[in-house]
């Protein structure tokens, strides 16, 4: 039977609209999966204990101790490393946009975060530990934020773009009007008008630069110390997960599971954080 | 009549596309200068050729000379922001900073350093949201974001805020096209009243607005200026055909 054109517009519409409601309906599972088993899995493990102490002598066979040595560690290289990154990516977004606009230079520099965006982290570690050996430094805190940075810079640097490039020409346009610099341009009115953007980019890198485990396993290393110099090794949550988890003793398993809880535990007040900044930073943006 | 703006062979093309073919033309001092024509005929090409506007838009081709009070604004060793300070832009949209009401108006001021100290700043920011006639609505939320405001009051906004940097030159995109009659009139007024301190160029594509507020018209039709005059003798007594049609609605 052949439908009516009306009938079939709307029937198109619903086997479209099934299909986006199934795709959320996917993702969400998935998420809600891994929650679930981390949660039920982490949450019997997770102690005061697991949270306010480094690992003690048999951690790992099941003894006492926790990992703070990896919490803090984790927030010393990811902050680091994000900080670090935004030193870099703002600058680098804001000539892309400000000076280099569409010309052939800018879609070279994009081609090329992009193409380090897709190089796996282990490439980073790898890299980077060559350069060490090179240099003759040993794994480190510092080592460790300077690769990590390296990660998150493309990926910093694009979001930023991107949120630059979508804003409004007119307001450019009006400040240069005013016989404004673009200097003056970008430090008044783009920084100011995408900084929930830009706070969101910062989130972005900051997410991935905590949760990555390759990039620091060769140039932070790992200690059961708590982290106090930047050139000590120093312990992550990511690796203390995968320590954990490769022990072939339940307790610790569960442990592993706890320390992965706390990992997603940060991620989420940093990305609430954040949100509850960008809204507060959106009272002068123009919509 | 003194000119102000001397146009001299001015042709633009936007990448092979030729947007204005030989413009020479005189805009007279402290009067309203209106430019009109149909759409597309390259008047607003012409207005934003006065404050090196142009070159925002990639692929864009200039020759030919735009005089300020003398000066070629497309020499090689011009400013162009001192450009811009002296020949002020009132945008087709009202386009408020993302600031606060207070610092759209000094934000000008303060990237080229006008004023020395702070009582300075407040005072002219005051001035100026006078001048534009918005002082009395928004004097007690001065810090609030400009966006608060309804658009006409936004348009007024940035009258103040062009004012501030003072200007010589006063451009106007079809400024009054994206606001409410009476906050049109509001504008038009404010026009009115400044035009003996500044030379306005306003581009507008309504007859009546051109009537209201010109001293002088330039009518031009596919990116050529057809006629050019005294507003009362262009509109009563037009000497093209082409001009003649076009006040007659025929185009």
């Amino acid at each position: 039977m052949r439908l009516k054109p009306w009938n079939r517009r709307h029937l198109i519409e619903r086997i479209m609209q099934i299909a986006m409601i199934g795709s959320l309906v996917i993702v969400g599972l998935c998420l809600g999966a891994i929650l679930w088993t981390i949660i039920a899995r982490g949450l019997p493990a997770l102690t005061w204990e697991m949270i306010s102490q480094a690992p003690k002598g048999g951690f790992y066979m099941g003894k006492g101790g926790g990992v703070l040595n990896a919490i803090l560690g984790s927030l010393y290289l990811a902050s680091g490393a994000t900080a670090l990154a935004m030193l870099f990516a703002l600058p680098i977004a804001l000539y892309l946009q400000t000076y280099l606009a569409t010309s052939g230079w800018a879609q070279l520099v994009r081609l090329a975060l992009d193409v380090l965006w897709g190089i796996p982290s282990i490439v980073y570690g790898a890299f980077g530990f060559t350069l060490m050996i090179v240099l003759g430094v040993r794994a480190s805190l510092f080592a460790g934020i300077i690769v990590l940075a390296l990660v998150e810079l493309p990926i910093m640097t694009r979001a930023m773009d991107e949120v630059i490039r979508r804003m409004p020409r007119d307001l450019a346009q009006a400040a240069l009007a005013l016989g404004s610099t673009k200097l003056e341009v970008a430090l008044r009115v783009i920084i100011p008008q995408t900084l929930p953007g830009i706070v969101t980019a910062v989130l972005l890198a900051f997410g991935r630069g905590i949760g990555d485990a390759a990039a620091v396993l060769f140039t932070a290393g790992y200690t059961d110390r708590i982290p106090t110099s930047l050139f000590r090794p120093t312990a992550s949550l990511p690796l203390a997960v995968f320590f954990q988890l490769g022990t072939p003793y339940p307790e610790v398993r569960e442990r592993g599971y706890a320390s992965a809880l706390i990992l997603t535990i940060i991620v989420l007040l940093v990305s609430f954080g954040s949100r509850w900044l960008a809204a507060r930073l959106q009272r002068y943006t123009v919509k | 009549m003194s000119a102000h703006i001397d146009v001299t062979n001015l042709n633009v093309f936007y990448g092979k596309q030729q947007a204005l073919t030989n413009v020479s033309i005189a805009i007279p001092r402290q009067q309203i200068t209106v430019i009109m024509g149909p759409s597309g005929c390259g008047k607003t090409t012409l207005l934003k050729s006065f404050n090196r506007f142009l070159e925002l838009t990639d692929g864009t081709t200039i020759t030919g000379a735009v005089h300020v009070d003398g000066q070629n604004i497309y020499a090689g060793d011009v400013d162009v922001t001192a450009v811009r300070k002296r020949v002020g832009l009132l945008a087709q949209r009202p386009t408020p900073l993302p600031m606060s009401i207070y610092d759209n108006v000094c934000y000008g001021m303060q990237i080229h350093q006008m004023r020395t100290n702070n009582a300075d700043y407040v005072a002219a920011v005051q001035h100026y949201l006078e001048l534009a006639g918005l002082w009395d609505e928004v004097k007690n939320r001065l810090h609030e974001p400009a966006t608060s405001l309804s658009i006409g009051q936004q348009q007024r906004l940035c009258l103040a805020r062009g004012l501030a940097v003072e200007p010589e030159v006063i451009l106007g995109d079809e400024p009054t096209s994206a606001l409410d009659p009476i906050s049109s009139q509001h504008i038009e007024k404010r026009l009115l009243e400044l035009k003996n301190q500044y030379t306005t160029v306003i581009v507008t594509h309504t007859l009546r607005q051109a009537k209201r507020l010109a001293d002088y018209v330039i009518f031009m039709y596919m990116g050529e200026v057809v006629e050019a005059g005294v507003a009362r003798e262009l509109f009563t007594n037009p000497q093209q055909e082409r001009t003649r049609q076009y006040l007659e609605g025929v185009f």
